[in-house]
């Protein structure tokens, strides 16, 4: 937030500025302070934008060619990936860059939980952020019913079958999710409705997400408070631009290695056999990224139970900034939670493993034990460690790391209540 | 302390690594074949994809549709490149049904390059009730379609034995070593020397079985020797900008005291 006012130089510029103010936007966005010790970590906001747009754009030529109806649906697919110019292309960047969005989204959901980034005065952020992510799932999870094979057809009729658990409106409910008795053309229709829909929703919070994320400024890998501009900060544009543009090409790279040499290895096979009401798959899976709700919900034994387990392992994170007690945003200088941000690192790839094998032995122990843990991490271990835990010195700014030797800890032990 | 920490995290590794043999074990791996479209540059061999049509048209095509394949993808580049003057023979040895005329009359008449291929079957109830209850799957992406691809096809091909004793099989089952469940309905139906190729290759079963799985590889990703090149160009181009990039980031960070 630079105090000083913009005015264009050009006369029309100035004419236009005085009416609508998007070049004084322009260069807020260009001169916005940013924390000059920003890691790689940081780089996948960039990397989400890029994701978002790829999908609406690569979504918006699928959908000149695709036919949203239980019959032609599948056809239609394999009309893109055959007849249309490059729509094998577009449509594999599609698919695959659903994957490659829950990959940059996890690990930018990660690194807020390492760095603290949720925490007084970012809460707001990190909410419309969980709300982009609700959203997606709902998206990613439609967009895979769309081409109508065995798979969509009967991860359709999973999820949605679990609204009927609710009590007495439950198969209400389902049948008027459904607009038919059981998963059929009315359900894809309206499902390719709201896909469509949805993504420019996430546009609408992204803009919200940015916009928020500029009051108080990028939190950092120190995760102090520090004085914009100053010393500590560099403007957005060259130093954060330049660096995001590396940082997402080598995205990019793994992107289309995804593309153009594997392009199937993420989606599921059964997928490109036609839906079948009449054959149910050996086993019904999610795609990659929902397998840890997945290994939630079917830990429980009871349907009720297991849905409100696997909305509860949602919603939990909406209220991670009041359970977080602790006053140190960085994990780095907090020893004790920063073994116990790993524990649940670990945790959630664990689930998402179980979630991919049948429910049943030793994987039916290992998600439970993975359930547990992962409410426990929020409910009991955010507060307690919070409140008990010696944090290790904090630097007074970034330009005078204690990170380093370790020499100067005196010098900012004194700030350590200012945080 | 560290030491303790690493060991926490290894050991659910160590246990998830223990667990996993445990569900594959009553299933046989599919062979593996050393496909020439394997790997990042792979192609398809040519004159085994035209082998595998004569294959697929001569022994699969009695039962099997393909319904999502045009006879001029035959001859587009990529594919088993039969000539135009070929694709146009090809298809007009099959009669399409066509219409309706101004008269409102179904016809037929000899199929164009633009045809779909023809079905044997009118619909898959037909199919069905044709082939003893079990439906022969269209072909168009079986390769796709099936977890190992096309080691797994030309593995269920070459499958065939007698049962393992013990194992009681039903009128029109048959024992494949590599079929999920070990069950199928299709007969073997191939046997040394069945088709005469054109190109006087020896057309053992082993042969033809490659030879129609590769044809069924090319079936389910036509675009696949495309999406190689292409994808070769891209990975270039996109490391050759991002070298560009980086050294301008450096560049641009020396001005400051902060490393990137």
């Amino acid at each position: 937030m630079s105090e000083h006012e913009y005015t264009p130089k050009s006369k029309a510029g100035k004419w236009f500025n005085d009416r609508l103010p998007l070049l004084t936007l322009g260069a807020h966005l260009t001169d916005y302070p940013t924390p000059k010790n920003l890691n790689y970590w940081w780089t996948f906001g960039g990397i989400l934008t890029f994701c978002l747009i790829t999908q609406i754009v690569t979504g918006i030529v699928l959908a000149m060619h695709y036919v949203a109806h239980a019959d032609l649906a599948f056809a239609s697919v394999e009309h893109i990936m055959r007849d249309v110019n490059y729509g094998w292309l577009i449509r594999y960047i599609h698919s695959n860059g659903a994957s490659m969005f829950f990959l940059a989204v996890y690990i930018h959901i990660f690194r807020s939980l390492f760095y603290g980034s949720y925490k007084s005065p970012r809460e707001v952020i990190w909410i419309i952020g969980l709300m982009i992510y609700l959203l997606m799932m709902a998206a990613a999870f439609m967009g895979y019913v769309l081409p109508w094979g065995q798979m969509s057809f009967w991860g359709a009729t999973v999820i949605t079958n679990l609204f009927s658990a609710i009590p007495l409106v439950g198969d209400s409910i389902t049948t008027w999710l459904w607009g038919a008795y059981s998963v059929d053309n009315p359900t894809l229709n309206r499902f390719f409705s709201l896909h469509y829909l949805i993504p420019f929703l996430i546009l609408g919070l992204v803009v919200l997400h940015i916009w928020a994320l500029h009051v108080p400024g990028n939190n950092n890998p120190v995760g102090i408070d520090i004085k914009k501009p100053s010393k500590d900060t560099v403007p957005f544009h060259p130093y954060i631009t330049i660096k995001d543009a590396f940082a997402l090409l080598v995205f990019m790279i793994i992107f289309a290695g995804f593309v153009f040499f594997t392009p199937n290895v993420l989606g599921h096979s059964d997928n490109y056999i036609p839906a079948n009401p009449l054959v149910t798959p050996a086993h019904i899976v999610p795609e990659w990224y929902l397998l840890p709700f997945y290994a939630i919900l079917r830990s429980v034994p009871d349907k009720l139970g297991g849905v409100i387990l696997m909305f509860s392992a949602i919603f939990i994170l909406f209220v991670l900034p009041w359970l977080d007690t602790s006053k140190v945003r960085s994990a780095v200088f907090r020893p004790i939670y920063r073994q116990f941000f790993w524990i649940l690192v670990i945790d959630v790839l664990m689930l998402g493993y179980v979630g991919a094998m049948p429910a049943e032995g030793v994987y039916l122990v290992l998600a439970r034990v993975g359930t547990v843990y992962y409410f426990l991490h929020f409910i009991v271990v955010m507060p307690v460690v919070g409140y008990l835990e010696k944090t290790d010195p904090i630097p007074m700014s970034i330009s005078e790391p204690v990170l380093t030797g370790g020499a100067e800890p005196s010098i900012a032990r004194k700030v350590n209540d200012k945080v | 302390m560290i030491k303790s920490k690493s060991r926490l995290f290894v050991l659910p590794f160590l246990l998830l690594i223990s667990f996993k043999p445990l569900q594959s074990a009553e299933m046989v791996d599919p062979i593996k074949v050393d496909w020439s479209f394997k790997g990042l540059t792979g192609t398809f061999d040519r004159a085994s994809l035209q082998r595998g049509f004569q294959v697929y048209k001569e022994v699969c095509a009695s039962c099997h549709s393909m319904q999502y394949l045009s006879y001029r993808n035959l001859g587009e580049p990529g594919g088993p490149e039969f000539s135009e003057q070929e694709v146009k023979a090809i298809a007009a040895s099959f009669e399409i049904e066509d219409g309706p005329d101004a008269q409102g009359e179904m016809f037929t008449r000899p199929g164009r390059p633009s045809d779909k291929f023809k079905s044997p079957y009118p619909n898959v109830q037909a199919a069905t009730a044709a082939n003893g209850g079990a439906y022969p799957p269209d072909m168009s992406v079986l390769v796709k379609a099936r977890k190992g691809g096309a080691n797994y096809i030309y593995s269920v091909l070459v499958g065939y034995e007698d049962p393992p004793p013990g194992v009681k099989l039903d009128d029109g089952v048959y024992y494949n070593k590599y079929m999920i469940g070990n069950k199928i309905k299709m007969p073997n139906n191939l046997m040394d020397g069945l088709v005469e190729y054109a190109d006087g290759t020896d057309s053992t079963i082993d042969q033809m079985a490659k030879d129609v799985t590769t044809f069924l590889a090319w079936a389910a990703e036509p675009e696949l020797e495309e999406r190689h090149k292409t994808g070769v160009k891209v990975i270039i181009y996109l490391v050759l900008l991002t070298i560009l990039v980086y050294l301008s980031m450096k560049k641009i960070w020396s001005r400051i005291d902060t490393e990137v």
